[in-house]
């Protein structure tokens, strides 16, 4: 296998997703162009030696469907001759590009590609891609589907995680959120996103809230309480009989915000890197995608990081930063207990409470604020990982060279 | 033609009046089907017809579906011949659609299951005020499959129809016009007129799923997002309403999810899929088999001795006014008896009739019944301290405080004062029979009616037959019921009779768990998930803890080789903690004033949790299992004398979910072999009562 290398990463900051964020009047295709330009050219890259664009994109319909990265390639002015691909796996497509393009790249049968996400959930609603897994009453009745909030109080729940708990989790994404921005962390990869008149319309991650605490967090009303009475509470307690009744413990606060954004990676092997006058940041070890169970959907992050350790021959203990997407605050704390692995090492900048996730484009962003973190704190490894709807699941293994 | 005729009018509208050959209502049988085909042959022939009415010569419209007729086809029944089934019928019914002349439904009374369909597929439905219209299929475990699934939603929008259909629930002609199921009310005298008129102003007999250029209802499917949630939101309804075990509803909304984005024909194919697969399967055969053929049965007298006249009670009397004395009252005056209510002082006579009066008020209310009504039933009920009024009674039901002395006391009280001829019924849901009669002078008037509260909703009545018990008691006892309405079981007598003696087993089990550690919450999930109305310990904090243990304790007293059941140390040791159950204000659950009961967290102090916690199939199958083998031994035993009382009893007297068909139907269900091998594992870990009987070996060795 050949190495499989990281030359670079950019992003937008994401923007509010909702009809006043300051993203909402850029089409998800611009997100992706936009990001694909500023790739090329902050590299000068001869975009004829890319074999490959995979795009993830979780609601990969109406503007966001019609392999949209084929159409920001052209739309980028790439050379006409780069495939492109778009995948959904829910919440970690982003990082299942970069894992596509890691393969091929590793088998020989690429030299370099960029993998990313783009989401603009503000543009095509959460739910827009309904499928049979949640709306198909024989399918949804059958696997037992719930929202993914009632799995998360369900973890909660059932591993005994107060409001209390997950509202400090989540005021601490916050705080480590606006110290990252305030200390310029994140300043090598957020490439600002422009407007028709070629002006910044947003620079930097708009829903993050600084100075929020656990006393503001406390006030808000739990999100999930009326969809568990819909049904959905028999259906956890059908699957999960300790449950006497939930602990509604996650809100709007504790849980990822809805935004919008676009991420990118540029991969490649050595001679690549070696032909465009381009240095390696890292490298990738390993990565991995699991299924687990699907109707709590938030537990496959464990897992799947095991396997990824397997496959790379490592330990928990050699990974010296996690960055596990914060799509609830209570699976990261299940996480952190079942690895034992101590908070100063996971999300050390925050992460979707804060910031937000924009779906098929979170995997590619958190990639790269690992990466980034790596080299500002002159550590090796990082884990990046993400569960995704269904109980699907996905990890990579980075290294800096 | 046998269930039909049809006739030609001078003005050529032909009416195809619907007359059953025998019984009282029209249902939809093979003769049916080939008297409508023959019909609606002769309808296409004649040139001339501009339309056709589709009325009814009998008290109602049409019943639906002879399910005698389908349960004769259970034991080899094929999805695929229930497929076919149902294509004939719709095929009939959509044919009648599609004869090119518009057609009308006068509804005067029940139009329910395939009697709606046939109405919804004429092209325009007249419905007298007293018309009752409804799609009562999934409460059989199975689907409306002539077409229901299919016009319902596309005539009246997918919600309003899935309302309808996933509850079984009936509507009035008021809220059916409403709706837009009955497109005028007419009177009963008018209706043929209003028919004629409309079908002579020739309007266009097409459906709309029929013209030109229809496109389904929700052609495009998931594709709109509204669509998928709604869907997705009845789906979690469906799951949080019926649980897992019924596959009847789950089975309906994929009738209209998927319909609704079909052609008309292909929609109604998979209408007829859907449902061969539901009439194959075990849990539709169990509750036809259960729910509908042995209740009607029961209620037609199948327990009744032969060779009796007929009785009815002109005057009952009720001795003892509590809750379920004073219930009975008023069911009796309900169905038209003079009651003398009878209790120690007039006082609590006269509550006991109040109880009555807030029921009609509460009726009132709800706009059910009216004032006057109301009083002339309250008129039947004669309050009274005075055990000399009940001399006149035919029947006299005593519900008095469950114990041996006072029971006795009360038998001899009213002895004294009725006739050589009076019916003497013990409401009593343990004491035997035998005991009771000891204390009477006249041992062969002496029965068992076991009712369960509140007697005015449970429609179970549980007779026991003492040793001396006449059948001429027994018959005028069952009249009686029938009077009432009630679906009788007849038993035995014994200790516990069969239904108080089986349910212990259910919360026995339930209690035996918390003693080994299982987590209560695990305990009553699984009894929820499997389809008891509550769990086992929610259950014994109604009945209160104390009561198991006070009947077992009495039950030693007088034959000490009693064998002490599961979950007994559990009991006392709740007692020792002062945990009585929900009249306390604390047992298994903590009544908090504010909120919710929630299982007491002291719980697991008292109970340790094991570590290991067993699968939940587990946990489900020793709380089956335990009721099925008590139910076979009662059987065995001679308590039971039919299956069917056994089933009946168990499904209608304490909450037996009924997809299993009861607790010894349930054993067929599982597999009798299956079965036999579960109990024996069961038995060996968690002790004798779970030893499958002698004869429920032999029978799996033959049916392996």
């Amino acid at each position: 296998m050949q190495d499989i290398l990281i030359y670079d990463h950019a992003r937008t900051p994401r923007g509010k997703g909702r009809p006043d964020g300051a993203l909402h009047e850029i089409p998800a295709v611009q997100l992706l162009i936009q990001q694909l330009e500023a790739i090329r050219d902050r590299n000068t890259l001869d975009t004829a030696l890319l074999d490959e664009v995979a795009i993830g994109i979780a609601q990969p319909v109406a503007e966001q469907g019609g392999v949209l990265p084929r159409a920001a390639v052209i739309g980028a002015g790439y050379d006409q001759s780069v495939a492109a691909i778009q995948l959904n796996r829910f919440c970690a497509s982003g990082l299942d590009a970069i894992n596509l393009v890691a393969g091929q790249i590793g088998t020989g049968m690429a030299q370099a590609g960029i993998g990313g996400g783009v989401e603009s959930m503000s543009r095509v609603a959460f739910g827009t891609d309904a499928g049979a897994w949640t709306s198909d009453p024989r399918i949804a009745f059958g696997g037992y589907f719930a929202p993914q909030g009632i799995g998360a109080d369900i973890i909660a729940t059932i591993d005994g995680y107060s409001r209390a708990d997950v509202d400090a989790y989540a005021a601490e994404s916050q705080r480590r959120a606006a110290r990252a921005w305030d200390e310029g962390r994140f300043a090598k990869s957020v490439v600002p996103v422009r407007d028709l008149l070629g002006e910044i319309i947003l620079a930097r991650d708009e829903a993050i809230r600084p100075g929020t605490t656990r006393e503001d967090l406390a006030k808000l009303k739990p999100a999930f309480a009326g969809l568990a009475d819909a049904g959905y509470g028999r259906i956890a307690q059908e699957r999960y009989r300790q449950i006497e009744a939930l602990d509604h413990v996650h809100t709007g606060g504790n849980s990822s915000g809805i935004v919008d954004g676009a991420a990118t990676v540029l991969l490649g092997n050595a001679e690549f890197g070696a032909r465009s006058g381009l240095k390696p940041r890292a490298r990738i070890r390993s990565w991995a995608s699991i299924g687990s169970e699907p109707t709590i959907m938030l537990t496959a992050p464990a897992d799947v990081g095991r396997k990824a350790l397997a496959s790379a021959g490592m330990a928990v203990t050699d990974i010296d930063l996690f960055e596990l997407n914060e799509a609830f605050a209570s699976m990261v704390l299940r996480f952190m207990n079942i690895m034992n692995v101590d908070h100063d090492r996971i999300n050390v900048n925050g992460g979707a409470i804060a910031m937000g996730h924009p779906l098929g484009a979170t995997g590619a962003m958190i990639l790269g604020t690992a990466l980034d973190e790596l080299e500002r704190s002159g550590k090796s490894t990082a884990m990046v990982l993400l569960c995704a709807a269904n109980g699907l699941g996905s990890a990579t293994i980075i290294e800096r060279v | 033609m046998k269930h039909m005729h049809l006739q030609f009018g001078n003005d050529g509208v032909a009416t195809l009046t619907l007359e059953r050959d025998g019984g009282s209502v029209n249902i939809i049988c093979d003769d049916f089907m080939n008297d409508l085909g023959g019909a609606l042959d002769i309808v296409a022939q004649r040139q001339d017809c501009p339309g056709l009415v589709v009325r009814s010569a009998k008290a109602g419209f049409l019943a639906g579906a002879d399910l005698t007729m389908l349960a004769a086809e259970f034991p080899a029944m094929t999805a695929r011949r229930g497929y076919e089934i149902s294509q004939r019928i719709s095929g009939l019914l959509r044919r009648l659609e599609t004869l090119g002349i518009p057609s009308v439904a006068i509804v005067d009374g029940a139009a329910l299951g395939g009697g709606l369909e046939l109405a919804l597929a004429c092209t325009r439905r007249l419905a007298s005020e007293n018309a009752v219209l409804g799609l009562p299929e999934v409460n059989l475990g199975l689907l409306p499959a002539a077409g229901g699934t299919q016009r319902l939603p596309r005539m009246i929008g997918a919600k309003n129809a899935l309302d309808l259909l996933l509850v079984g629930k009936t509507v009035d002609a008021n809220k059916a016009a409403g709706l837009g199921i009955v497109d005028e009310i007419v009177s009963a005298e008018d209706s043929q007129d209003v028919a004629k008129r409309w079908l002579l102003a020739r309007p266009a007999p097409e459906q709309p799923w029929d013209r030109k250029g229809y496109r389904p209802p929700e052609a495009r499917g998931l594709v709109l997002p509204e669509v998928a949630l709604s869907y997705s939101l009845a789906a979690a309804g469906v799951a949080g309403k019926s649980g897992h075990r019924q596959p009847a509803p789950v089975a309906i909304l994929s009738c209209v999810f998927e319909g609704m984005q079909l052609p008309f024909d292909r929609a109604l194919q998979i209408e007829s899929k859907y449902f061969g697969r539901l009439l194959s399967g075990k849990v539709a055969q169990n509750i036809v088999a259960t729910t509908f053929l042995a209740r009607q049965a029961a209620l037609k007298g199948a327990r009744r001795p032969h060779g009796h006249e007929r009785r009815t009670v002109g005057r009952l009397g009720v001795v003892g006014a509590g809750m379920m004395g004073a219930g009975i009252a008023q069911l009796a005056a309900t169905a038209g008896i003079e009651v003398v209510l009878v209790d120690r002082t007039s006082a609590l006579a006269e509550r006991g009739k109040a109880y009555s009066a807030r029921s009609m008020d509460k009726l009132i209310e709800r706009g059910r019944m009216t004032r006057d009504k109301a009083d002339a039933l309250l008129g039947r009920i004669a309050p009274t301290d005075d055990f000399a009024q009940l001399s006149a009674c035919e029947l006299v039901v005593e519900a008095v405080f469950e114990d041996a002395a006072v029971k006795a006391d009360t038998i001899r009280k009213v002895e004294v004062v009725t006739g050589a001829d009076t019916i003497y019924a013990s409401n009593t849901s343990t004491l035997p029979i035998g005991g009771l009669a000891q204390a009477s002078i006249r041992p062969d008037r002496l029965i068992g009616l076991h009712f369960f509260s509140p007697a005015e909703r449970m429609e179970l009545v549980e007779v026991i037959r003492g040793a001396q018990t006449s059948d001429a008691t027994l018959a005028a006892s069952l009249d009686f019921l029938s009077q009432l309405r009630k679906t009788p079981i007849v038993v035995k007598d014994g200790r516990g009779f069969y239904t108080s003696r089986v349910v212990q087993f259910f919360i026995n089990e339930g209690a035996a768990m918390v003693g080994e550690g299982i987590a209560p919450a695990r305990i009553e999930n699984a009894a929820r998930s499997i389809g008891f109305p509550v769990g086992p310990l929610a259950l014994l904090d109604e009945v209160t803890i104390d009561l198991p243990v006070t009947i077992h304790d009495q039950a030693q007293s007088q034959e000490s080789d009693i064998a002490e059941p599961a979950g007994l140390p559990t009991l006392r040791r709740m007692q020792e903690l002062n945990r009585h159950g929900r009249s306390s204000g604390r047992g298994f659950y903590d009544y908090p004033e504010d909120g919710p009961k929630h299982l007491w967290h002291g719980l697991s102090q008292a109970f340790a949790l094991a570590g290991q916690q067993p699968d939940d199939a587990e946990i489900e199958r020793r709380l089956l299992y335990a009721q099925s083998l008590e139910a076979v031994r009662c059987r065995e035993g001679g308590i039971l004398e039919t299956d069917e009382d056994g089933d009946l009893g168990s499904v209608f007297g304490w909450g037996f979910p009924a997809w299993t068909g009861g607790a010894l139907r349930f054993i067929e269900t599982e597999g009798v072999a299956r079965f036999v091998t579960n109990a024996k594992e069961l038995a060996r870990r968690h002790g004798s009562r779970f030893e499958p009987t002698a004869r429920l070996v032999e029978r799996a060795k033959s049916a392996a």
